[in-house]
């Protein structure tokens, strides 16, 4: 589905990410982890087209996305989610879900300022499917709440429901569950996991090892810059240079 | 050549004023974050200020003092304006300052007048005659004084106490803040600073160009460009782009086009910004997602 | 969300007073004002677009309003065309224009931006000066009257009425807009450029369009006020001009339609009474700037807010 292939970014003289590579198979979710700065979210930065990778290729289903824009990639079924918020805090919670649908809509100018029927029938139709993927994680009450006055733990899971509404093929989820408490954290596994079931390859980036150990199909392990390891969760788990870079922290075991 | 001489002289001498400009909008920018509109105001009130005081009658080292104190009084006004705002977002501080700007140019109008103004160079009228072009007495005082200001600041900045205190509480308020740094003090020692500077400049151009009521709004923007083509808070950059500012425009109108001159500094300004945003000495800090 | 039928209440009330002022013009004075405060308004409209919702500061719309009269103009009285066909070319020029400069200069932010725009419109006043073959100079020039399909707009009535109407109408299209796909997505850069290119907006193209069309607003209301006014000079374009045009969208509101309407009108009114001040006037004007800036920064239309506000909680507890 996914092909990174010896993609490096350099910061100054710093190798963020030193030839790295790794594939993600249709339908799975791949997990990424590591230590703090590691290059994770470099990594996820270079596969949306927010950094220019120095060298090295990204394959979508054969073809080359290599930096290409996130707005591009959308297009294109590759959507994402950030590690700190970004959601538009003067809107409300459904029309932050419609602007998921937002490559489907009708924007000509001046039908819109006329409001033509091409218009308003669109708005009442993803108004429709808005309101259904809020019904799934249960936020349809808040429909009309302005985002801005509602918890980080509802906010992180619009977050997901708003990429969810480009229908992409493969969503990159930067640290869902950073900052939130155990149920919000149990939630947003259930919402991930209902999202694969729709077919959805996911590739994920977390601390919460937990989770991950619990919902990841395939595990890569970063350090500094390069892979560590790869492999599925029960391998990670027992692979000693892994258990090494997390020296002590008894962090794989999720305690 | 001796042409050019002359041309690269007057254009020195006015980029020292522009740099004076341009170094009063970086004390402000780079202690708050803001871009004060009002800047070229301050060079007007400098200016306007000491030419009424002498019509008073006080002598012209009163009246110097007297014009540079009622100067940083308007400085610290617009701080203590700014700091009522209940809105801190850029384009209501930015919205703020021209409004300042305004009144000052308004106040002016009302106690002073509209009428164009000058007074004697304060070093006599002589010349100095180098490779057959003049260079005035008022010129070569303009380019030490504002040389003098420039390495002071420098000093004052890197080497006191004080000075450094200020560069650290801009650079992290919130440590600044922890080890007990009183940030409003500091600030308005900035606004203070930047309207001393503003107003030293407008009394060293008076004697050259003379002064009224509007001078002001060009000499901000232009001292602003400077700024910017420098390298937005970097004070060697205001400098470096002052003098540059002041060359070219002299050129431009001995070579090219007198009625253009003042069209130069924009020019320069959007060159920089399309392709050297941040400036010809600045560093642009890279975003982390 | 669907909560349209508010517009157009609202369309009706504006249309009404809209008929119902000019019973109260005592002379051509009055008209005078009325139209130039709709004709601000048209471009305080536009501006407020970019400014409010695309959250781009322009200092330089003032010049882009000038500089469009201008074209308009020469091609009127130098050339002889039609002032509508002269209108419509400026229009696609200072289209043009705009969605060429609009490409390096949206990629700066802030402060940049407003001294980008700024020394644009520095650059177009100056030129205009300077340029006195075409533009008649500091001095300005007299403008051709307006005569569309052999009906010669002259009396203030005529004009009162065209405005007017393109006004209640750029309203009614503008709160479609705002409400529209379009409209969310504005909002949407406004709030966060990061969401909105991560569900696959192309952000920097939608800001291009929105300058576009906010210059292409302020090209068509200069150039009717040069015509209507019958006289042109560079002071249209000056930075002052561009300054006035910028306050007007805060205090109104920034991102309220109707918060341009009211920033425009008082604005254009206040100097108006201020004259009677005469040397006050400019440092009045700074003043109320300051006052505005201070105690309403988020506009006039926000204490209208408020009033709605207490009104729905004293409904709600009854």
């Amino acid at each position: 589905m996914l092909q990174v292939s010896h993609v490096t970014k350099k910061f100054g003289g710093v190798k963020a990410v030193d030839d790295f590579s790794f594939n993600v198979k249709k339908g799975t979710i791949h997990s990424i982890i590591g230590p703090n700065g590691a290059g994770k979210t470099t990594l996820v930065n270079m596969i949306t087209g927010v950094y220019k990778v120095d060298s090295g290729t990204v394959f979508l289903d054969g073809s080359d996305i290599t930096n290409l824009a996130t707005n591009k990639l959308v297009h294109r079924g590759v959507c994402r989610t950030f590690q700190h918020l970004e959601i538009c805090g003067n809107l409300t919670v459904i029309e932050n879900v419609m602007l998921g649908f937002d490559k489907y809509m009708d924007k000509n100018i001046l039908r819109s300022c006329f409001r033509a029927s091409s218009i308003l029938e669109d708005e009442k139709r993803y108004f429709k499917r808005g309101m259904h993927l809020l019904d799934l994680i249960g936020l349809a009450d808040f429909a009309d709440f302005e985002a801005k006055n509602l918890s980080y733990g509802i906010l992180k899971k619009l977050e997901i429901i708003r990429a969810l509404a480009t229908s992409p093929e493969v969503m990159l989820l930067d640290e869902p569950v950073a900052g939130l408490n155990p149920k919000e954290t149990q939630e947003v596994s259930e919402l991930i996991k209902t999202v694969v079931a729709d077919e959805l390859t996911v590739i994920l980036v977390e601390h919460d090892m937990k989770m991950i150990m619990q919902i990841s199909d395939h595990i890569t392990v970063m350090n500094f810059g390069q892979k560590l390891a790869e492999g599925t969760p029960s391998e990670i788990v027992n692979n000693e240079e892994v258990i090494k870079a997390y020296l002590g922290s008894g962090a794989l075991n999720g305690k | 050549m001796i042409e050019l001489f002359g041309y690269l002289l007057s254009g020195v001498t006015v980029g020292f004023i522009y740099t004076l400009v341009g170094l009063g909008f970086t004390v402000i920018y780079n202690s708050s974050g803001i871009i004060n509109f009002s800047q070229g105001e301050f060079v007007m009130a400098g200016g306007m200020s000491t030419v009424f005081l002498i019509y008073a009658g006080l002598p012209l080292g009163v009246a110097f003092v007297l014009a540079i104190l009622i100067t940083s009084m308007i400085g610290i006004v617009l701080y203590k304006l700014i700091s009522f705002s209940r809105d801190s977002s850029q384009i209501s501080l930015i919205i703020l300052t021209l409004g300042f700007a305004i009144f000052l140019r308004g106040l002016a109008q009302i106690i002073f007048d509209k009428q164009l103004h000058t007074m004697p160079s304060f070093v006599g009228e002589g010349a100095f005659e180098i490779f057959e072009t003049t260079l005035s007495y008022q010129a070569l005082l303009i380019m030490v004084v504002a040389s003098a200001i420039v390495i002071s600041l420098y000093l004052f900045f890197q080497k006191t106490k004080t000075g450094q205190a200020m560069v650290a509480a801009s650079n992290n308020v919130d440590a600044a803040k922890l080890m007990g740094i009183n940030i409003k003090k500091i600030l308005i020692l900035n606004f203070a600073i930047s309207a001393v500077i503003a107003s030293i400049g407008g009394i060293l151009l008076t004697p050259i160009t003379s002064t009224s009521y509007e001078v002001g709004i060009m000499l901000g923007l232009k001292g602003f460009c400077a700024a910017i083509i420098g390298g937005l808070g970097t004070p060697f950059g205001a400098v470096a782009g002052g003098l540059l500012l002041g060359i070219l425009e002299s050129l431009v109108a001995g070579y090219i086009s007198s009625e253009y001159k003042d069209a130069v500094a924009f020019v320069v300004l959007l060159a920089i910004l399309f392709f050297m945003p941040g400036g010809i000495f600045g560093n642009l800090k890279s975003q982390r997602v | 969300m669907l909560k349209r039928y508010n517009i157009n209440n609202q369309i009706l009330l504006l249309t009404g007073i809209l008929i119902i002022i000019p019973f109260f013009f005592q002379n051509d004075f009055y008209y005078e004002i009325a139209i130039l405060s709709i004709l601000n308004a048209l471009i305080v409209i536009g501006l407020n677009l970019l400014m409010g919702y695309a959250g781009q500061v322009s200092l330089g719309h003032g010049a882009f309003a000038g500089l469009g009269a201008y074209i308009s103009v020469v091609l009127t009285s130098n050339y002889g065309l039609n002032p509508l066909l002269s209108i419509f070319i400026s229009v696609v020029i200072m289209g043009l224009l705009a969605f060429i400069i609009s490409k390096p200069i949206l990629k700066l932010k802030g402060h940049y931006l407003a001294m980008a725009t700024l020394g644009i419109g520095i650059i177009i006043n100056i030129i205009l000066e300077v340029e006195e073959e075409f533009t008649g100079g500091v001095d300005g020039m007299s403008v051709d009257s307006f005569v569309v399909f052999g009906y010669e707009l002259s009396d203030s009535i005529d004009w009162y009425i065209l405005c007017a109407v393109l006004l209640v109408f750029a309203i009614w299209a503008f709160e479609n807009l705002i409400k529209s796909p379009f409209g969310r997505l504005l909002r949407s850069i406004h709030d966060s450029e990061k969401a909105a290119d991560s569900v696959g907006i192309d952000v920097s193209y939608y800001k291009s369009i929105v300058f576009v069309i906010s210059v292409v607003i302020a090209t068509i209301a200069g150039s009717l006020y040069a015509f209507f006014s019958g006289f042109i000079s560079p002071q249209e374009a000056s930075f002052t001009h561009s300054i006035e045009l910028v306050v007007m969208v805060v205090l109104g509101g920034l991102g309220r339609v109707y918060g341009a309407l009211f920033g425009a009108v008082i604005l254009t009114v206040l100097p108006q009474l201020l004259t009677s001040f005469e040397d006050y006037e400019t440092m009045v004007f700074g003043m109320i700037i300051i006052a505005v800036m201070i105690f309403m920064p988020k506009g006039i239309v926000s204490l209208f807010d408020k009033v709605v506000k207490k009104k729905e909680q004293s409904n709600a507890s009854s």
